[in-house]
């Protein structure tokens, strides 16, 4: 196999030079991490007011392994102006893609754009977990946004079975 | 008990036709297997061993009276012995069978401690343990007010040994370290622990699990109380291991699981127990993998340890040097050339996370190991958020080393 099956050039580029990184004021906070492997995210969104208001802004901090740095870096530029209910909409369209059993199909669903590129992981079972980290700590974020605007997520329970 | 063997480098290439594991493709590679320090691979004699066993002699050991459980205790209390010779401890009474140094750690932290610990005691132990030396000593400490200590480390990851004498205080009651660190491949100067250790009065463990299969052992000169080992990491099955303890010490201690096989009578009230070694072994012991044990331990002898701890060393320092050569790679550990490294390389590179580096070499059929390696404290000290490592063991070759060089800086230029 070629290395870029996997890691293809668009994930290295965002793993090189994540795009909304950085922190952001006001916003509900959320600290996500894979202890087993050290991956960690802080992910920073701001809702606009009112119920189901919009991602107005979205940002994260954090290190971790390529994977899980392009997710992060993919997943703000696709949120971004996005309703809650569009986001989380998203967000079970990119589980399906990267947690799924066997092939993924092809072309993925065009909503995710870019972020079918890292359909890759579902081959490396180990590895969906890198790819979901930012995600999961969104799905915190739409939580919290009701609630104080701090929270903690892991996803090891969850796919690294 | 040690003896040197110059063996060719055709002994060492046909010692990889007693691991038919090694035979094989990954990914549509040739298998390079370099995760020794996680666990070994077994040799024929020690599958033979398992198969053998279950085929012929299954059955319960101790008290029964028929022939084949007769035969399958001989061969039991055997291995018993045999691993006595093999870390050459004063009697076969000082081992304790358990399913590996965790649990041998555990044994001690909970028969021996509470015994022995009160509030304002201090266990030392060191910036490099495993989390199986670091966390039960936090769990005892919790429930006796006991106070942990560590020795802080070098800039060339070795054991900072100047500040051993204002650590080594008689407030220690118990001094547990690692003998070769599974994450820098540091070898700790044991004998040299031990003796400060005992001027102080300070009782001492010795976690073996890197070293048990990979250099001679002796417990009474290393002058050792305690010393834990994994019989996985030594070409035996998974669950099995021992403890050693020095009889002075472990025959003073309470019991820990209560059953059957460690009481000599019981009443409905009370029972009393049987010495020590058997006090520690309560219920059916795992039989099969305690005698494939022994076949493990034989075949090692048959190599030589010392061989083998040369062997591992010349692997190491050949790696170190073909590694160093790749553009941002750093390896961790005792300096090139050091007498004190072992058969364990961790690296980290530049621009890409251990778990790429790791998850590219498995496509090329290298397996390492990549992440904190159950060292977390030390990995945050060391600043990296993880390390990929590669081990090695009598079965590899320089020729697994050069390639692994080759795939390594394929990686590396692929996330440059």
């Amino acid at each position: 196999m070629n290395f870029d099956e996997l890691y293809q050039e668009l994930i290295l580029d965002h793993s090189r030079r994540p795009r909304n990184y950085g922190e952001l004021e006001e916003a509900v906070h959320v600290h996500g991490d894979n202890p087993s492997c050290g991956d960690e995210i802080f992910l920073h969104v701001r809702f606009a007011p009112g119920e189901g208001g919009n991602v107005e802004e979205i940002r994260f901090t954090g290190h971790g392994c390529a994977i899980s740095q392009a997710s992060a870096s993919m997943m703000t530029l696709k949120l971004k102006g996005k309703s809650k209910a569009e986001a989380e909409h998203l967000l079970h369209l990119f589980h399906d893609r990267v947690a799924g059993e066997g092939e993924a199909p092809e072309p993925g669903p065009r909503e995710l754009g870019d972020l079918n590129v890292l359909s890759g992981v579902r081959k490396f079972p180990q590895r969906v977990k890198c790819a979901m980290l930012a995600w999961r700590a969104f799905e915190q974020a739409l939580g919290e946004s009701e609630g104080d605007g701090t929270g903690r997520v892991s996803t090891e329970e969850e796919e690294n079975s | 008990m040690v003896r040197t063997m110059n063996h060719t480098a055709t002994f060492w290439d046909n010692i990889r036709a007693d691991f038919p594991i090694l035979r094989q493709e990954v990914h549509g590679e040739p298998l390079i297997y370099f995760d020794n320090a996680a666990t070994s691979q077994k040799p024929r004699a020690v599958i033979d061993a398992l198969s053998d066993y279950y085929l012929h002699d299954n059955s319960n050991v101790h008290r029964g009276m028929h022939e084949l459980s007769a035969r399958a205790t001989a061969k039991f209390e055997a291995v018993r012995g045999r691993l006595a010779k093999f870390i050459n401890a004063a009697s076969e009474e000082e081992i304790v069978f358990t399913r590996g140094t965790t649990e041998s750690i555990n044994l001690v932290a909970q028969t021996w401690g509470p015994q022995n610990l009160t509030a304002g005691d201090v266990i030392l132990l060191t910036e490099m343990e495993h989390h199986s030396n670091l966390v039960p000593w936090q769990i005892l400490a919790e429930k006796t007010g006991a106070r942990l200590r560590f020795i802080p480390l070098t800039d060339s990851h070795e054991l900072d040994l100047d500040r051993l004498g204002e650590l080594l205080t008689p407030e220690v009651k118990l001094f547990s370290f690692v003998h070769i660190s599974n994450s820098l491949g540091t070898i700790n100067p044991v004998v040299e622990l031990c003796r400060a250790a005992r001027e102080v009065g300070a009782v001492t463990l010795v976690d073996a699990a890197q070293s048990g299969g990979h250099c001679p052992l002796d417990v009474q000169a290393i002058g050792c109380d305690f010393l834990a080992l994994s019989g996985h990491k030594m070409c035996a099955p998974t669950g099995i291991g021992a403890l050693y303890g020095r009889r002075e010490v472990l025959s003073k201690m309470p019991p820990w699981h209560g059953g059957g096989e460690m009481i000599v009578s019981v009443q409905y009230e009370k029972s009393t127990w049987k010495p020590a070694p058997h006090r520690f072994e309560a219920g059916t012991p795992n039989i099969a993998d305690t005698i494939a044990f022994g076949a493990a331990l034989d075949y090692l002898d048959g190599i030589g340890r010392e061989a083998i701890m040369e062997h591992d060393q010349r692997l190491a320092q050949y790696a170190h040097e073909r590694l160093a050569a790749i553009p941002g790679l750093r390896v961790l550990g005792p300096p090139l050339g050091s007498p004190n490294r072992s058969g364990v390389v961790s690296f980290a590179m530049q621009n890409a996370h251990a778990h790429d580096v790791v998850t590219l070499a498995d496509r090329r059929g290298l397996a390492l190991r990549g992440g904190h390696h159950c060292t977390q404290p030390l990995m945050r000290k060391l600043g990296l958020a993880s390390s990929a490592r590669a081990s090695f063991y009598f079965y590899n070759t320089e020729a697994e080393i050069d390639r692994m060089a080759e795939i390594l800086a394929e990686i590396e230029r692929f996330f440059r």
